[in-house]
């Protein structure tokens, strides 16, 4: 079943396109990020969803129903979505209990309807009912801004980049607490983003977005091991890309003869893989002299120019941190595991 | 499961104050508290800058004793009377009728403007705060020299209203643009519509805006003396001024003046809880959209006649009056009076003269209680702010008359004399210049002058070479605002004025009292004239919204930006 169906969606803003032809289907009871560079229309994408803007072509069916398309705009009000805006969008004026049944009926506000159930579910102890929200911190803002979005039990909830404004530790915590929240009420959901890590970190499926137009939908390890374009794939994450000539399974480039995944092109192509799939070692045919080591502590990227090649390609791999060499030491390079390939 | 919003404390005995250590630092902050450091100022400045304070305090603390000094009795016999029943009837009826007419007109013009894709927003969002360079006596003149009928409530009503709607319009404006888009947009997907989003989301957040905006109208509507004279509308200040023009320093003029206090301070003390209080901050802290414009649609048309209307009766009227006796012949007013060339030069020349004297004694007055506020800021500058800006909200007229009283009585020989008006416009006008001044000083932090020290310079070269730069723009307007405001003074001109000193104002005021209109055209033409080119001035100097910010009664009003 299928919660959300978008089809040939299109937006332009003064002539300017930003969204061309847009299709997704989000699977009932699922986590679909949307991900995507700044600019690449994945917030007008979220925009048009939630109905605060008009599409210009296409149609967005909501649990069945057309929400929008031929001549139909259903106003955000009537849509039954949650939507929790980018910094939580708290009503400043109503203490966190009242901003989390602001959507109910008159009758279940005054009884402060499952609140206490909500704010567990978020991860927030009851006795926040009555605080306003100026006494929380920007973590605990955004699990309420949850709680608010799913009160009213929406057929959607539509989430606009709502970690951006935390810092890496509370990231972290909040992503796991809003993801446990959202499945524990089953709820269908969209997540628009701009970080890849919490993209495949959260999503049971990734959109990624493209200069307005859906480049790839795939489960998270599908999107990072096999990216649909050389670019999508260093946008991914970070990638070591390489000129080689592929045959059958295997591909000759600069590191050697490398195992293909299978499915590949033949002939000319572009090998693409990940620096934590380069091992190095003491002994091998492969050398290479360490330029540069950024150490993180639990692992470290090292910065290599391969040597005996003609072009001495420079490359990165990523290592952990017990095993970070020093900076000028030459030492042999190996791959694990399948490498992919584009046509060139 | 929760973060902990506090840094961690060492030891327990403190951790039961974080809570209120949190809830005082809010309260505290935007004060000019700034720094660390403690209040060490020098003896000389702290003196300096009591005096200042002391000087704005002492009519208020002359009329209440004398009020006190009569006599229970007395005053009972003095105050029980229809008269003043009748006074404070008048009162709140215009204090009510324009506060809430004003709150309509200013909401609903700020939200046309500033959330709607009204045709041409911009020129309607200066059109609408311009009446506010107008003075209420001017606009007076001008309905009351179009009809004679435009007298009593319904004229009071109009030319109050739409003085001082714009007391309204700027701090709710501003409140709505400096709106998170977001909340609207949350609320509409949790099902409300564009009304129930208006009365739910956006007015309760209004409220801290129009709540002060409110009681800045009511302050100005108890203190306004001109129109409700010209209109023939009696209130308590027409009531002060006839009971000293038939006693001169009677009791009845006192006490009327204490009742007026009163009622003063009553809005006064509800403006500082309103401020103090309900400030809903902002949540969000980075950037944001704009916010959105909803569509007018067919609406547009009667907003936009709607708005054409207020502009015609707050600007179009009182402007085209003016215009109007100043091409007519003496005799077609009710009361043939021409105006002299020589009266006119003279007015002239003595409203900018007693401007220039006052702006530079209140700038002077105002410096170091500025400066002690920007660098010592403590229990002591705090309690000398309060002081000055308790006596802000005392009218014009009861200054006025402390000052005639106490020159009377204990400073004969100032009595009548150009010093003693002049230093009354400071007392006047020093709540308007402190905080001018006080943010002039703010800009020139000391941390630079610590740094410019660091470099070598002694402090007469940290003066001239970073001080002075920095401040001197903020000095200067503060002067230039305290200028404006007393050409455009009549209260206090009419009563301290010496005999034989005519000023633009006062013409204005007794050529249309004896319903002269062609003879005050001209006078009421310059006033205009140089009050609205000197407010346009500074504000392309210096910004829209710091001058009107200090214009709209010369306080800091909340969220105007």
């Amino acid at each position: 079943m299928t919660e959300l169906t978008v089809a040939g969606l299109s937006k332009a803003f003064a002539q300017h396109p930003v969204l061309q032809q847009v299709d997704l289907t989000v699977p009932a009871g699922s986590l679909t990020a949307i991900l995507g560079p700044s600019g690449s229309g994945k917030t007008t994408l979220l925009r048009l969803l939630c109905g605060f803007e008009r599409a210009d072509a296409g149609s967005i069916r909501i649990g069945g129903r057309l929400v929008s398309g031929d001549g139909v705009h259903v106003p955000p009000e009537q849509r039954e979505i949650g939507y929790v805006p980018q910094e939580g969008g708290l009503f400043p004026h109503l203490s966190v209990a009242d901003n989390i049944t602001f959507g109910l009926a008159r009758r279940l506000r005054k009884q402060h309807y499952r609140v206490p159930e909500l704010l567990e579910l978020v991860g927030l102890p009851a006795s926040y009912a009555g605080r306003p929200p100026q006494e929380l911190s920007g973590g605990q803002q955004q699990r309420v801004s949850l709680a608010r979005a799913l009160a009213p039990a929406p057929a959607l909830v539509l989430l606009d980049e709502p970690f951006s404004a935390l810092d890496a530790a509370l990231r972290v915590e909040t992503r796991q607490a809003v993801a446990r929240a959202l499945e524990a009420a089953g709820a269908t959901a969209v997540l628009v983003t701009h970080d890849q890590a919490e993209a495949l970190s959260m999503g049971q499926q990734v959109a990624v977005l493209w200069q307005g137009q859906v480049a790839q939908v795939a489960s998270p390890a599908t999107l990072y091991r096999a990216p649909a374009s050389p670019e999508l794939g260093t946008f991914v994450g970070e990638a070591v890309l390489l000129d080689g000539i592929a045959r059958g399974h295997i591909v000759s480039c600069a590191l050697g003869e490398l195992a293909l995944a299978p499915g590949m092109p033949q002939g000319a192509v572009r090998v693409l893989l990940r620096p934590e799939q380069l091992r190095l070692g003491d002994a091998g045919p492969v050398r290479a002299r360490v330029l540069d080591v950024t150490y993180y502590g639990h692992d470290a990227s090292v910065s290599l120019a391969l040597l005996d090649t003609v072009d001495a390609p420079r490359l990165n791999a990523r290592v952990p941190g017990y095993a970070s060499p020093i900076p000028g030491a030459e030492l042999a390079l190996a791959v694990a595991g399948d490498v992919i390939a584009f046509a060139r | 499961m929760h973060e902990v919003a506090s840094p961690t404390r060492t030891t327990p005995a403190s951790v039961p104050c974080a809570a209120s250590d949190v809830t005082k630092t809010r309260a505290r902050r935007g004060r000019g508290r700034g720094w660390g450091r403690r209040s060490n100022a020098p003896a000389a400045l702290r003196l300096s800058a009591a005096l200042a304070a002391v000087l704005v305090l002492l009519p208020l603390a002359w009329t209440v004793w004398q009020g006190v000094s009569y006599g229970w009795d007395n005053a009972v016999e003095l105050l029980v009377r229809p008269l003043v029943g009748e006074l404070l009837w008048h009162t709140v009826q215009i204090v009510v009728g324009a506060t809430v007419a004003s709150a309509v007109i200013g909401t609903a013009a700020a939200w046309f403007v500033e959330r709607t894709q009204l045709p041409g927003h911009r020129i309607w969002g200066v059109l609408v705060v311009v009446p506010l360079a107008i003075p209420a006596f001017i606009s007076s003149f001008a309905w009351v020299s179009l009809s004679l009928s435009l007298q009593d409530y319904a004229g009071a009503l109009l030319v109050i209203t739409s003085a001082y709607y714009p007391l309204i319009y700027l701090p709710v404006a501003a409140a709505l643009r400096g709106m998170d888009p977001a909340l609207e947009e949350s609320a509409r997907t949790l099902g409300c519509g564009p009304w129930q989003c208006f009365l739910r989301v956006i007015l309760p957040q209004l409220r801290p805006a129009l709540l002060g905006g409110m009681l800045l109208v009511a302050l100005g509507v108890l203190a306004e003396f001109g129109a409700f004279t010209l209109l023939r509308f009696r209130t308590f200040t027409t009531e002060i001024y006839a009971e000293y023009r038939a006693s001169f320093d009677g009791a009845g003029a006192s006490l009327l003046a204490c009742v007026l206090i009163v009622l003063c301070l009553l809005c006064l003390a509800a403006e500082f809880k309103v401020r103090g209080g309900a400030r809903y901050d902002r949540l969000d802290r980075g950037t944001r959209r704009n916010v959105t414009r909803y569509g007018l649609g067919w609406a547009r048309w009667p907003v936009l006649a709607g708005l054409t209307a207020l502009v015609v009766a707050t600007l179009v009227v009182p402007l085209g009056m003016i215009v109007y006796w100043l091409t007519q012949s003496a005799s077609a007013a009710v009361s043939p009076a021409d105006a002299s060339f020589d009266l006119l030069l003279d007015a002239t020349v003595n409203s900018l003269e007693l401007g220039a004297a006052g702006a530079l004694l209140t700038t002077l007055l105002a410096l170091p209680l500025g400066f002690l506020l920007a660098r010592h800021p403590g229990r002591f500058a705090h309690l000398l702010e309060r002081t000055v800006f308790l006596a802000q909200g005392i009218p014009g007229i009861v200054i006025a008359l402390a000052i005639v009283s106490l020159a009377i009585r204990a400073l004969e020989p100032l009595y009548q004399t150009t010093a003693l008006l002049v230093i009354s416009y400071s007392i006047l006008f020093l709540p308007l210049a402190m905080v001018s001044v006080r943010a002039a000083l703010l800009q020139a932090q000391p941390r630079l002058e610590d740094a410019a020290r660091a470099l070598g310079l002694n402090w007469i070269q940290v003066a001239w070479r970073v001080v002075l730069p920095l401040a001197g723009p903020g000095l200067g307007a503060a002067a230039a605002m305290v200028f404006t405001s007393i050409v455009t003074e009549l209260t206090t001109t009419l009563l301290l004025a010496p005999i034989g000193t005519k000023t633009l104002a006062t013409q204005v005021w007794v050529d249309t009292s004896t319903l002269a209109f062609a003879a005050a055209a001209p006078y009421a033409a310059l006033l205009a004239l140089i009050s609205l080119t000197s407010t346009w001035l500074l504000m392309s100097l210096l910004g829209k919204s710091a001058v009107l910010g200090a214009r709209a009664a010369g306080r800091e009003i909340e969220g105007v930006r």
